[in-house]
């Protein structure tokens, strides 16, 4: 790799070692959900970044808009209202791919470099070798991945890969106006989170907290919460995912096992014929036929 | 030219080529499918043009085979039905895979592996028809879960299977005068009195 910023920790469907030799930074970009006011400009600067502009939706009522992520809409603002003591909060949640550290969408996908975990954390699609069959939406923990219409390949959050590989931040960090979304080494995120959750707790909320979740070997998008002890009440943030058990075992040992067990039954039958022999019609059988034919030829 | 006008028809043409249906498809469908199963196979996705051709290709197929194989089952089903004599044939199923199979009872169009070779592919060609279609993304959108569960039981299932189909393939190659049954239909009339005696006294009245 040219880059030492696109050094590759994983790659989807390969069995032997990437680039390990370099050890790179981790990098994080957090989120603050206690100061963002939901104005949107993060998604604006990722569309614009991006080159990307999902279809003008319409109006449901609320503020969400997109109301879903798509292959054209990589982050999306999920606004939630809730009463907390008796007071309106108003939860609003930038969505959008988490980075996982163990990340379900890369252990699902079956075509060779579609999926690529970055030495520093990022998770990226590439979809020149995406094949489109939607395994790692059935992989992703947190209902990311969307498949575009149009060329049936998937997309998601590349956590701007492009900026980040020459030392600039992500396009939604660069434009959010209040500072809600800050961008580093994965160390500092966590140490700058930290004065963050002091202050909230000062205030009263004596639950924030960070978002981290162990379950994904931690996630290089974290969020500080106000109620870290209930992450479901922004717009259903999963309180402990995982990767799915039906996803480990369908991705995991099962299948070198099952690999194995077909080599042994191909092999197994090679040896029995070599071994055995091949299962032949007797010649007693076919000369008492012959000999029947000859009896009823005598009796015409 | 016939060698023999003697020969005992097995199969009729139209028999043949439902199975051959079912038989293409089925290759078609586990090279392209082991490809999606383990990264070592993924080179076979060249055989159907490319890998994301080979994802495409692939369901579609499926629903070929499923339809294919559906016909034959409904076929061949009464044929299958287990009988005592069967239970005592896969009893002695050693003996036969000894290559000594003198001493095996006598049976019908059938025999007793023949018939569970026969419900085990029509239980996973189920399995694998549900999920398959649970995991088609190009045109269905079912609950995560059911996906999850879907990716899993069409892998399992598929690996079942194959499985299977080598057995079934290397039984034919192993058996020698049968694989011509499913050529041009006939066989001689002592391999049915050695392998399928009372088919054989069926057909020929003796």
């Amino acid at each position: 790799m040219a880059l030492q910023s696109l050094d590759i920790k994983q790659r989807s469907a390969t069995t032997t070692p990437s680039t390990q030799v370099r050890e790179t930074m981790e990098i994080a970009k957090l989120i603050d959900v206690s100061t963002c006011i939901g104005c949107k400009a993060c998604q604006v600067a990722c569309s614009e970044w991006n080159d990307i502009r999902a279809e003008v939706g319409e109006n449901i009522g609320v503020y969400d808009n997109p109301v879903d992520l798509d292959a054209k809409a990589w982050t999306v603002m999920r606004f939630a209202e809730t009463d907390e003591k008796g007071k309106l909060e108003w939860l609003i949640r930038k969505d959008g791919c988490m980075h996982c550290a163990d990340p379900g969408c890369l252990k699902s996908c079956p075509s060779p470099g579609a999926i690529i975990q970055y030495k520093n954390g990022i998770v990226d699609f590439h979809q020149e070798n995406c094949i489109g069959c939607g395994y790692c939406v059935t992989g992703c923990p947190f209902n990311v991945p969307r498949i575009s219409k149009e060329d049936s390949k998937a997309y998601k959050c590349s956590l701007c890969s492009d900026r980040v590989a020459v030392g600039q931040e992500p396009a939604c960090v660069k434009t959010c106006p209040t500072g809600a979304i800050q961008f580093g080494s994965k160390e500092d995120m966590k140490v700058y989170a930290g004065g963050r959750i002091a202050d909230l707790k000062r205030r009263g909320y004596e639950n924030a907290g960070l978002y981290d979740p162990e379950g994904v070997g931690g996630t290089h998008v974290m969020y500080v919460l106000h109620h870290a002890d209930r992450p479901d009440l922004y717009s259903g943030l999963p309180a402990n995912p995982s990767v799915s058990p039906l996803v480990s075992i369908w991705k995991g040992f099962t299948k070198p096992l099952a690999t194995l067990a077909l080599a042994g039954v191909a092999l197994g039958s090679l040896f029995h014929y070599v071994t055995k022999g091949p299962n032949e019609v007797s010649k007693e059988i076919e000369d008492e036929i012959e000999r029947e034919d000859r009896e009823e030829e005598a009796a015409k | 030219m016939i060698r023999d006008p003697k020969d005992l028809k097995r199969y009729n043409a139209s028999e043949r080529a439902n199975h051959w249906t079912v038989g293409i498809s089925f290759i078609l469908l586990a090279l392209s499918g082991l490809a999606f199963f383990h990264p070592a196979f993924f080179p076979l996705t060249q055989l159907f043009g490319g890998p994301v051709w080979a994802r495409i290709i692939h369901p579609y197929l499926g629903v070929i085979m499923a339809l294919a194989f559906l016909v034959i089952f409904l076929r061949f089903k009464h044929l299958n039905k287990m009988t005592p004599a069967d239970k005592e044939w896969l009893a002695k199923a050693k003996n036969m895979v000894d290559g000594n199979d003198h001493d095996m009872p006598e049976q019908g169009k059938y025999n007793g592996g023949q018939k569970v070779m026969f419900w085990a592919l029509a239980v996973c060609m189920l399995l694998m028809t549900v999920s398959g279609l649970l995991i088609w993304r190009a045109w269905f959108g079912f609950d995560i879960t059911l996906v999850r569960l879907g990716a899993v039981v069409h892998a399992a299932a598929a690996a079942v299977m194959i499985g299977l189909i080598m057995v079934h393939v290397y039984a034919a190659i192993w058996v020698k005068g049968t694989v011509r049954a499913m050529w041009y239909g006939t066989v001689t009339r002592a391999w049915a009195k050695q392998h399928h005696r009372g088919w054989y006294r069926q057909v020929t009245g003796k």
